[in-house]
């Protein structure tokens, strides 16, 4: 009731207002016109573009607000995820205050960078700003990825105060496209704790299957960087931060965790061998001195000194 | 009055569902039939969404139908269309977020969607905007319909689950069920969509076509024994 008196209202003050009524007598001259004219068919397609330009843009201002809500939400629960920290039905926006911070890594030097707002930079977005990204040699570029983002966002999971795991951010391509997700590392920045991918367009059921939990959880423990002699390392014969090439790679078939080397060593997945590959190559990539092996020998150096 | 519209509208939403099926007989649509359906849950919002777009443009489109000019007329169609799909999909980022992330650029190919276009040229410019709206329904429905089984199909026997809820144990988690892996191949839709047709057609022979050419039998000793 209210409404239509209101509605009765404004059409009142248009009513008197002159330009609508000048709008009123074009518009009746505009339809009663044939429909081939020039003039009617330039005045329909004004009208119409008014109309679609109107509905679009507030559906797209109106729901904004949301879109961008979800898409962070679900960038957290990623990250929540690859964490081990996701629980069904809790509260993803306080576990993840709490728990994980976010930090910029300079992948050139592998410091952190304090001068920018974790917040507000967006890796990917860097990646496309050439202000803001390398060109990788072709020579180098094993992931196929051609530029990365000169800082990448890393997050801590901090447990006490110490941190607890190290999540990395990673992409490469698969076979139909480019894959995006996290590896989790221990803070020795060697063991593998999780890795998922949030991003991925692999056939389904086949190279797809980077998303099952159950093949995500055949890379808990494994080992990231070769290690010269395990039995010295236990010994602390040689020194934490001084840690070989990447060495983790998706092999064929089944590992047999008995057999020496298979630390290094991840199921592939069936039926999707150039997917696996990729896969390979992006953890490799990221995990070399062009990704984050300096940051990693850094955090690696830090945690030696402290103990 | 009232009767003739009751049947005209009965008409215009049975009528898609088999007899005059957009994909099995005007095989229209097929693109996005082949690359959403190899899970349910993609396959029943695709559906819903072109449903919604179909009858809302017929609508909007029989609306002015009197008033569009012949020379923009393809133009003010697609623009109507066009502006539909995007508050569709800008809905589904909103309030399916994970959905619109599997359907990813198949919502904004509704677009291009021939069925919608051709519901626009073939109907909604010659009939009335309720007359319309229900056409858009009935041919939304023939179309979801078909997407129904196609996904029903593939997502039972390439994963063996339906709407993501495991039916048959796979063999790699321990159970019988070896999965086949075309189905969740967008050609195995080809397949099952050609079949469909095939038993649609023989259950209706009306619809099958009348052959362009006929093939001629060979005359002796041409074809040669190998």
């Amino acid at each position: 009731m209210l409404k239509c008196e209101q509605f009765n209202k404004i059409c009142a003050a248009l009513d008197k207002c002159e330009h609508y009524q000048k709008f009123k007598v074009y518009k009746d001259k505009v339809l009663a016109l044939g429909n081939d004219s020039l003039e009617k068919t330039i005045a329909i397609a004004v009208a119409l573009c008014l109309v679609c330009a109107v509905l679009v843009s507030f559906s797209a201002v109106a729901l904004k607000p949301l879109q961008v809500n979800n898409k962070e939400l679900d960038m957290k629960k990623n990250i929540l995820d690859v964490a081990g920290l996701l629980e069904e039905g809790g509260n993803i926006d306080a576990v993840f205050k709490d728990r994980i911070e976010a930090k910029i890594v300079n992948l050139e030097t592998g410091d952190y960078v304090e001068d920018m707002n974790p917040a507000e930079y967006d890796q990917r977005k860097a990646a496309k700003d050439p202000a803001l990204s390398v060109v990788i040699p072709k020579e180098k570029d094993i992931a196929h990825i051609r530029v990365k983002a000169k800082y990448a966002k890393v997050f801590l999971v901090k447990d006490a105060g110490a941190i607890k795991s190290i999540i990395l951010p990673i992409n490469g391509y698969g076979l139909w496209s480019t894959l995006y997700g996290f590896l989790s590392l221990d803070a020795d920045g060697q063991t593998v704790q999780s890795i998922n991918f949030y991003d991925q367009a692999e056939t389904p059921g086949l190279g797809g299957e980077v998303v099952n939990p159950n093949w995500r959880a055949l890379w808990k423990g494994k080992k990231v960087y070769a290690e010269s002699d395990q039995p010295s390392l236990e010994k602390g014969l040689i020194e934490e931060a001084e840690m070989g090439e990447p060495a983790l790679s998706l092999v064929k078939g089944v590992v047999d965790n008995s057999k020496p080397g298979s630390q290094y060593q991840v199921d592939g997945l069936a039926g999707a061998s150039l997917t696996s590959t990729g896969v390979t190559n992006l953890v490799r990539y990221w995990t070399s001195k062009e990704g984050f092996a300096k940051y990693l020998a850094k955090v690696r150096t830090v945690r030696g000194s402290g103990s | 009055m009232n009767e003739i519209l009751n049947d005209e509208t009965k008409k215009v939403l049975i009528e898609p569902l088999v007899d005059n099926n957009p994909i099995t007989l005007q095989v229209l649509g097929i693109c996005s039939a082949l690359a959403v359906t190899s899970q349910m849950s993609t396959s029943l919002i695709m559906a819903l969404a072109l449903t919604l777009v179909t009858a809302f443009s017929s609508a909007a489109i029989s609306a002015i139908r009197n008033h569009i000019p012949g020379s923009i007329r393809i133009i003010v169609q697609m623009t109507i269309i066009a502006s539909l799909v995007i508050v569709v999909d800008q809905i589904l980022k909103a309030f399916a977020y994970e959905i619109s992330k599997q359907l990813s650029v198949f919502v904004g190919l509704i677009i291009t969607n021939c069925i919608v276009m051709g519901r626009a040229e073939g109907y909604a410019m010659k009939n009335p905007p309720l007359a319309s709206f229900m056409d858009g329904i009935g041919n939304g429905l023939g179309y979801s319909l078909i997407l129904i089984t196609v996904s029903f199909i593939r997502e039972l026997l390439g994963s063996g689950k339906l709407l993501g809820i495991e039916v048959f144990t796979l063999s790699k988690d321990g159970g019988w069920y070896d999965p086949n892996g075309l189905m969740l191949l967008p050609p195995s839709a080809f397949f099952i969509i050609g079949l469909i047709i095939w038993g649609v057609r023989q259950w209706k022979p009306k619809q099958a076509e009348a052959a362009d050419f006929k093939i001629m039998a060979l005359s002796h000793g041409e074809g040669g024994h190998h």
